[in-house]
């Protein structure tokens, strides 16, 4: 039987689809079912959620969380393995959490990505997972051929006390793989910090591995660590900027070209990243510089305290003040001076935030984030005058807090900013009712309080599922400054003209 | 049907007790079930005349998953014809690697999948020592052994043991409809044992259902992996066995517990002249100090 499609003017989308009076009836016929309240109450409930009275409560809500801002360590360390040559992540633990992984970052890049998991199941979870891992070895160099798999692990296997040390060295012995062959791990459990922890964790050990006993002449080379930054525009963005200044650089974690390749008619599985040789010497660096300080705590402990090496970890160069500092402390580490192209650059950006700044100073702001992320655009908005009023930071901490503080202290803009580390969306979405702002800044996540609260957001962080390609430009440096403020200020212009009366609709803004 | 649970401190003679009195039940003509849930698998050995039972999740490992299991390959009957037990072990990993109490879950969930509960009066659930997780919990959860009798003796670790697994209990008492149907005290000759355990059933509110004495005849039907019933049905120990089970089998007094705390049971111990009076000016001193 073959089925004849209608004709496109007739095919119903999605918005339209479920208007229709069959969907409505259905609708209405359903709440008989679903215990439902009258339209009334569930509406003086959604006031009443909206009041102070409520908000005191969520605020004393101590063990519930309701839409937390971040992911598990699991994915983040899948990201750290993508940031190197021909390296497949392995996740050790259920196949569902890193189908997981894989499909939010396939949502954030639109980028297939290549991570393998050891597949455990009911009888692994008894017994331990040591067969699965031998196995999950076994078929991942026979079907991808990596050069080295980064190992790390789900809830499942850290539960029951799988020794991921010990399975890797029984796997070995049992010729899983050859001898020699790269296994970096990290134990992850996603019960424990935020993706964050992961990244960093199994950075850490990704370099402890390649790094063992290659310590030699020193390169006088910079080690650059930009952690979990899902803007690949800032890895070529940070390596245009190097090249500039002429400072030999490695990129440590580099997974740009994993998560933007180009369609050319050949699917590389592993395409670019930090190559394995360089990661390796990077033990003889002059110093390392890091660019996020909680995805990165323990890489950077490895690197001052093991390597003795210089570590120096800086606020994401978010804006004029973060990026002066970063081209300043690449300058001194490397013993070069600042080329002209670059203060060029700083001089369209200045001259870019002028033209701006009388649509954005005094603007109220929300920011929910990772909390590097988060300190280094409050930086670039105390720069245009805006206004911090709610700073959220569900994987912040007591050094996010003190950070962003200090920050926001550099300006009488931050006077009025209070921190909220460890608070989800639904703290913010209280913290928004009652003390209103002008625009939201954040994920994708936050687009719901958008529509509720009528306030408009500005799409920027991790993950960003619901608008294209602003991942593939870069955020850091002066150039990542002005796509920034290209988007904020167009953001908030957009709403100008939304709400404008006629008389106000100026043709030029 | 009814099922029943015996927990107990490692070491205490809960399988030895359990196989006993399903042996005595099962003389009775009664159609049984014993469900060993210790990953030493020795739950029904006296039953079975064998060292150890095959598990279920040893059967399942091998197989590559429980789905790929059948009930007969799991559930065996012992030589003994007269008796219909049915035994059946849940296994679990090697010291050290994996999760136990998973296993358990694992394993009784694959016997109620696959029907294995049916043409029955007694299901017994013999369970390692503590409730040391959710998985242990497994047989008290609802719908599973409404009974529980928890094995014992005079010895205060015995005891502490008890009053931690009358707190499982109770944690399940409310939502699953769990009952302690009392404390078997085996005894181990213990200064005032019978009336110390007796005191503590009652500070439970339960009731020690009854005192098994010691026999060396145990030891003797053990070592030819039997039971007492089976290896000297004409002895005393058969028939405190035999009383046990009658007992079971009549028991109406299926209680919530009520645990009380350790400053109460060291006081028990402390009124049954068990223990000295605590000397606080003697705590952390060393025998050269003192």
């Amino acid at each position: 039987m073959s089925i004849t499609p209608p004709p496109a003017s007739e095919v119903k989308d999605h918005n339209e689809l479920f208007e229709a009076p069959e969907y409505q009836a259905q609708f209405e016929r359903k709440r008989e079912f679903e215990a439902g309240c009258s339209s009334d109450e569930v509406e003086r409930i959604r006031q009443w959620t909206r009041s102070a009275e409520y908000r005191e409560k969520n605020f004393a809500r101590e063990a519930l969380t309701v839409n937390p801002a971040k992911a598990c360590q699991p994915l983040g360390a899948v990201l750290a393995g993508l940031g190197f040559a021909g390296t497949l992540p392995l996740v050790h633990g259920s196949q569902g959490c890193v189908a997981y992984f894989r499909s939010h970052f396939a949502r954030h890049f639109k980028e297939p990505v290549p991570t393998v998991s050891s597949s455990m199941t009911e009888d692994a979870a008894v017994f331990g997972g040591l067969n699965n891992m031998v196995e999950a070895l076994d078929n991942a160099t026979a079907l991808y051929r990596p050069d080295m798999i980064a190992i790390s692990t789900t809830c499942m296997a850290e539960v029951i006390g799988d020794d991921l040390h010990a399975f890797i060295e029984e796997a070995r012995q049992k010729g899983s793989v050859p001898p020699g062959y790269l296994l970096p791990f990290a134990h992850t459990p996603s019960f424990v910090g935020s993706h964050l922890t992961g990244y960093d964790n199994m950075l850490r050990a990704i370099l402890e591995h390649l790094a063992k006993d290659r310590r030699g002449r020193p390169t006088g080379r910079i080690n650059l660590v930009p952690g979990f930054d899902t803007n690949v525009g800032d890895h070529r963005e940070l390596g245009r900027l190097l090249n500039l200044m002429g400072v030999d650089h490695v990129i440590l974690g580099d997974h740009s070209a994993a998560l933007d390749s180009p369609a050319d008619g050949e699917y590389q599985l592993y395409p670019g990243g930090t190559p394995l040789g360089e990661a390796a010497e990077a033990i003889n660096a002059r110093a390392t510089v890091f660019l996020q300080e909680t995805a990165t705590r323990r890489t950077s402990e490895l690197v001052r305290d093991v390597w003795g090496q210089e570590a120096v970890t800086l606020t994401p160069p978010i804006g004029v003040n973060n990026t002066d500092r970063f081209v300043a402390e690449v300058a001194r580490l490397a013993g070069v001076t600042v080329p002209r192209e670059i203060t060029l650059e700083r001089g369209r950006l200045i001259d870019a935030l002028t033209d701006s700044h009388a649509y954005l100073h005094g603007r109220r702001v929300a920011i929910a984030g990772d909390p590097d992320l988060v300190v280094g655009l409050l930086g670039f908005l105390l720069e245009l005058g805006m206004e911090p009023v709610h700073v959220v930071s569900t994987n912040g901490d007591a050094s996010f807090r003190e950070r962003a503080e200090a920050v926001l202290a550099t300006s009488p803009f931050g006077a009025g900013a209070t921190v909220w580390p460890g608070k989800d969306l639904w703290h913010l979405r209280s913290l928004v009712f009652t003390e209103p702002v002008d625009l939201l800044i954040g994920n994708s996540y936050l687009k719901y309080l958008s529509r509720e609260a009528q306030v408009p957001l500005w799409r920027v962080g991790f993950p960003i599922f619901d608008r294209h390609h602003l991942h593939r430009f870069p955020i850091l440096g002066y150039t990542g400054a002005l796509h920034l403020l290209t988007q904020l200020v167009n953001t908030v212009l957009e709403e100008l003209d939304r709400t404008a009366p006629d008389h106000s609709f100026d043709i030029v803004r | 049907m009814r099922q029943i649970a015996f927990y107990g401190k490692g070491g205490i003679g809960k399988s030895t007790t359990q196989q006993n009195t399903m042996a005595a039940l099962a003389e009775q003509g009664h159609r049984i079930m014993i469900v060993g849930c210790d990953p030493k698998a020795d739950s029904t050995r006296l039953i079975l005349h064998s060292k150890a039972q095959t598990s279920i999740l040893a059967l399942a490992a091998e197989a590559g998953s429980v789905e790929d299991l059948d009930l007969s390959d799991v559930l065996l009957e012992g030589p003994n014809k007269n008796w219909k037990i049915r035994c059946v072990e849940s296994g679990g990993p090697e010291p050290g690697v994996g999760c136990a109490g998973r296993g358990v879950i694992t394993s009784i969930g694959f016997l109620e999948e696959n029907g294995a509960y049916e043409d029955l009066d007694y299901v017994c659930y013999d369970v390692l020592g503590d409730v040391v997780c959710g998985g242990f919990a497994m047989p008290i959860r609802q719908g599973k052994a409404q009974e529980i009798y928890i094995v014992a003796s005079g010895e205060m670790m015995a005891m502490y043991a008890a009053n931690n697994i009358a707190k499982g209990i109770l944690k399940y008492a409310h939502s699953g409809g769990v009952r302690l149907g009392g404390i078997i005290c085996n005894s181990r000759n213990t200064d005032r044992e019978a009336e110390l355990v007796g005191e503590l059933a009652r500070r439970l509110n339960t009731q020690m259902i009854h005192f098994i004495p010691r026999d060396n005849v145990v030891q003797h039907a053990e070592l030819r992996r039997m039971t007492v019933i089976e290896y000297d049905p004409t002895s005393r120990q058969a028939d405190e066995y035999r009383e046990l089970a009658r007992k079971i089998h009549e028991n109406d007094r299926k209680t919530i517990p009520t645990p009380i705390t350790m400053d109460e049971l060291e006081q028990l111990l402390i009124d049954f002249g068990i223990m000295e009076v605590e000397d606080e000016s003697l705590v952390g001193q060393t025998a050269a100090a003192v």
